[in-house]
C-alpha cells in the first residue's frame, strides 16, 4: 500500500518535472526536422542495434567533473536509448579543442575503420571562423570528408556553431554557416540548426545566453536539449527512409 | 544613333567630358549605404531587416565602394588633369593614410573591448568560443599582423578593402584619362585572373582577406570610370527601356530566390541545377551575381532619380546628403558604434525595444557627426580665405 502511494506521488511529482524539460527544449515547427531520409540508421535500427560518433570541437564535450556524463553526445544516448526501446544504442564521441574541419576530416577513416558507425554527428565551424580559414578551405574540407562518410556507410547529421550572443560581433560565422547549409543540401545530408535553436531559446527567453557564470546547470540543460533534439531528428530520418521505401514498393 | 557612334570611339578618344558640379545622388545613396552598413554590423538586430541584403543578392557594400571609386576618381581626377600625376598622387596616398589612420584608431577600440569581454565574461557553455581572446595572450604578433592590414577582427575588413585600393588608384586614374577602355578592360581582367587564379591577398592567422581587393577593384574602378566620362557613354544604354527591364526582372528573380534563405520550405521551389550553378555567392571575390544585382540597381536609380531631382535638396535628404559627404569619418563611427551597440546589448538588454533603440540612436548619431563635420568645413572655408597659402584639399572629406 505505501509503495503504491509513492509510486503515485513520485508519479504526480514526475510529470510536471518531465514536462517541464520537454517544454523547456521546444522549438518552433520546421527548425529541427530532417529533410532527408537516414537509410543506413533504419537499416541499423532494423537490426537493433546503432552505432553512433560524434565528431566535433569543444563545444561537442563538457570540462566539468562529471562533464562527460552531461554533453550533449551522452545525452543524444540516454534519449535514443528512450526513443528506441529495444534497440542497442552506443555513442562514442571524437571531440578535440580548437580542431577545425579540416584536421577532423583527416580523422575520419581511421574513426569508420574502429567503429562502422551507422551515423555520424558532425559539429564544426567555430573553430575555423576563429582561426580565419578560408570558408573554401573549410567547404572543401567538409566536401571530401562527407564523401568519405557516405562512401564509408554513415549517415551524417552536421551540426552548425552555437549561438554565443557575448562574442557574436567578435566571430563572423555568417560565411562558414552558409557554407554548412550548402553542403548538406547538395549532399542530402541532415543539418542541425544549433545556432537557430539556441537563438530562438534566447530569444524567447528559455535561456539567458547572456548571462556570466562559472556554474554548469545551464549549460548542462542545454546540452540536455541537443541530446532530445537531435535523438528526434535521428528517429524522423529514419521514419522519412521507411516511407521512402513504401513509396517505391 | 549618338550611343552607337560612342561604343566605336577608339582607345586614344579621349572621354567626353566629366560632369562639373557634385551629384547629390552620389551623396545620398552613400549615406543611406554608410547607415545600412551600421545595421548590418549590429549583430541580431531585428531593425537590419530592413537592409537591402535581404532583398537581394548585393548589399551597402557594393553601393558604397562604386560610390566611393566615382567620387575618389572625380575629385582626383580633376587634380591629376589640372595639377598633374604627381600632385595627384600625392594626394590619393595621402587620403590612404588618412583611411590606414582611422583603421588603426578603430581597431584599438575593439582591442578595448575584446579585452573587457575576455576579462568579464565567463561561461562553461561557451569555452570554445573563448578562444576567440586568444590572441590577447600574444600582443608582439597580434599587433604587428594588425598594422601590416592581416589580422584584422569581425566587420573591420571595409577600410583595409579602401586603403589597398586607394593604394592602387594613382596609376589607374592616370589610364583612364588617357584610354578609358583599355583602362576598363584592366580591371576586368585582373578580376577574372583573381578568380581564374584565385589571386587574394594573405591573413593572419589564416586565410585571406575577407574582401578580396583584386576582385573588389572592380567596381571601384567602375566607378572611377563612369565619373571621368563613361557615364556619358553608357547613358543612353542604361536608359534603354530593354536595359531597365532586364535590370527590373533580375532584381525580382533575385528578391524570389533570396526570401527562399529566409523561409526554408521554399528551397525546394529553386531549381536544383539553378541553386548548384548559382551557390555559394561568394562576397569575398564579389560573385558575378552581386555585381550584375548591383548594377541592376544602378541602372534602375539613374532611370527614376534624375541628378536634379528636387528632393535632392530637401530638407528631408539632407540627413543622408550630409552623412554621405563625410564618408571616412562617418564610416568609422558607425564601426564603433555597431561594436558599442553590441555591448549595450549584452550588458544591458537585447529585447527587440533595446534593438530599436540602439540603431536609432546611432544613425541619430552618425547624423550629427557628419552635420558637426559640415560646421567644421564651413568654418575652416571661411578662415581659408584670408590664409595665403592653404590649399584645401577637395577630397579632404568627399572620397
Amino acid at each position: 500500500m505505501t509503495r503504491v502511494v509513492l509510486t503515485l506521488l513520485g508519479l504526480i511529482l514526475a510529470g510536471p518535472a518531465l514536462a517541464g524539460t520537454e517544454m523547456l527544449c521546444q522549438v518552433p515547427e520546421g527548425l529541427v526536422q530532417a529533410d532527408f531520409a537516414m537509410p543506413r540508421v533504419a537499416a541499423a535500427l532494423a537490426a537493433k542495434r546503432l552505432e553512433v560518433a560524434v565528431i566535433g570541437s569543444a563545444s561537442s564535450a563538457l570540462v566539468s567533473p562529471g562533464g562527460a556524463g552531461k554533453s550533449y553526445p551522452s545525452r543524444l544516448e540516454t534519449a535514443l536509448v528512450a526513443d528506441l526501446p529495444g534497440v542497442a544504442v552506443r555513442v562514442s564521441t571524437y571531440a578535440k579543442p580548437r580542431q577545425s574541419a579540416a584536421e577532423m576530416q583527416r580523422e575520419i577513416a581511421g574513426i569508420l575503420a574502429t567503429q562502422k558507425p551507422a551515423l555520424v554527428v558532425w559539429q564544426t565551424g567555430t573553430a575555423d571562423a576563429i582561426r580565419g580559414v578560408d570558408p573554401d578551405e573549410f567547404r572543401t574540407a567538409l566536401e571530401e570528408g562527407v564523401d568519405a562518410l557516405q562512401a564509408g556507410g554513415a549517415d551524417i547529421i552536421l551540426m552548425n556553431m552555437q549561438f554565443s550572443p557575448r562574442t557574436e560581433s567578435m566571430i563572423a560565422l555568417s560565411s562558414y554557416a552558409d557554407v554548412m547549409r550548402f553542403v548538406a543540401m547538395q549532399h542530402s545530408v541532415n543539418l542541425f540548426d544549433r545556432f537557430a535553436v539556441m537563438k530562438h531559446w534566447n530569444e524567447a527567453g528559455v535561456f539567458d545566453l547572456n548571462a556570466a557564470t562559472k556554474k554548469l546547470d545551464m549549460a548542462e540543460q542545454v546540452h540536455d536539449c541537443f541530446g532530445r533534439l537531435l535523438s528526434r531528428l535521428v528517429v524522423e530520418g529514419a521514419a522519412l527512409t521507411r516511407q521512402g521505401e513504401k513509396a517505391n514498393d | 544613333m549618338p550611343y552607337r557612334r560612342r561604343t566605336l570611339s577608339t582607345m586614344d578618344e579621349p572621354m567626353p567630358p566629366a560632369p562639373t558640379e557634385r551629384d547629390l545622388r552620389l551623396d545620398l545613396f552613400r549615406g543611406v549605404a554608410l547607415w545600412l552598413i551600421f545595421l548590418d554590423h549590429i549583430p541580431s538586430n531585428v531593425v537590419s531587416w530592413i537592409t537591402l541584403r535581404n532583398y537581394g543578392f548585393s548589399d551597402a557594400t557594393e553601393i558604397f565602394v562604386f560610390i566611393s571609386g566615382y567620387t575618389a576618381a572625380f575629385v582626383y581626377g580633376a587634380t591629376m588633369q589640372e595639377r598633374g600625376f604627381v600632385v595627384a598622387s600625392a594626394r590619393i596616398l595621402r587620403r590612404a593614410w588618412q583611411v590606414y589612420v582611422a583603421h588603426i584608431f578603430l581597431f584599438t577600440i575593439y582591442m578595448a573591448e575584446i579585452a573587457y569581454v575576455s576579462a568579464s565574461f565567463e561561461n562553461p557553455l561557451y569555452a570554445e568560443e573563448m578562444g576567440v581572446f586568444e590572441f590577447l595572450r600574444q600582443p608582439d604578433v597580434t599587433l604587428v599582423q594588425a598594422l601590416l592590414l592581416k589580422f584584422k577582427p569581425a566587420n573591420m575588413d571595409v577600410l583595409p578593402l579602401y586603403i589597398a585600393l586607394l593604394a592602387a588608384f594613382p596609376p589607374y586614374v592616370w589610364l583612364v584619362l588617357r584610354a578609358p577602355t583599355v583602362a576598363l578592360f584592366v580591371t576586368v581582367a585582373v578580376y577574372a585572373a583573381a578568380w581564374q587564379f584565385e589571386l587574394n591577398l594573405p591573413a593572419y592567422p589564416s586565410g585571406h582577406w575577407v574582401f578580396n581587393p583584386l576582385a573588389w577593384q572592380l567596381l571601384f574602378a567602375f566607378g572611377a570610370w563612369c565619373a571621368l566620362g563613361g557615364m556619358t557613354r553608357i547613358g543612353p544604354f542604361t536608359r534603354s527601356p530593354w536595359v531597365v527591364g532586364l535590370a527590373a526582372l533580375y532584381l525580382a528573380i533575385s528578391f524570389a530566390i533570396v526570401l527562399t534563405w529566409y523561409v526554408p520550405p521554399w528551397t525546394r521551389y529553386v531549381p536544383k541545377w539553378l541553386a548548384e550553378w548559382m551557390y555559394p555567392i561568394d562576397k569575398t571575390n564579389l560573385d558575378v551575381l552581386r555585381v550584375a544585382h548591383f548594377l541592376a540597381l544602378a541602372v534602375l536609380t539613374v532611370r527614376f532619380v534624375p541628378p536634379d531631382w528636387p528632393a535632392l535638396r530637401s530638407r528631408w535628404m539632407r540627413p543622408a546628403v550630409i552623412c554621405g559627404q563625410h564618408s571616412l569619418e562617418v564610416f568609422c563611427l558607425g564601426v564603433f558604434l555597431a561594436f558599442a551597440a553590441h555591448f549595450v546589448m549584452a550588458e544591458i538588454s537585447d529585447g527587440i525595444a533595446m534593438q530599436v533603440f540602439v540603431s536609432l540612436l546611432g544613425v541619430m548619431l552618425m547624423i550629427a557627426v557628419a552635420a558637426l563635420m559640415s560646421w567644421y568645413k564651413q568654418i575652416e572655408g571661411r578662415h581659408a580665405g584670408s590664409g595665403a597659402k592653404r590649399s584645401p584639399d577637395p577630397a579632404g572629406s568627399s572620397t
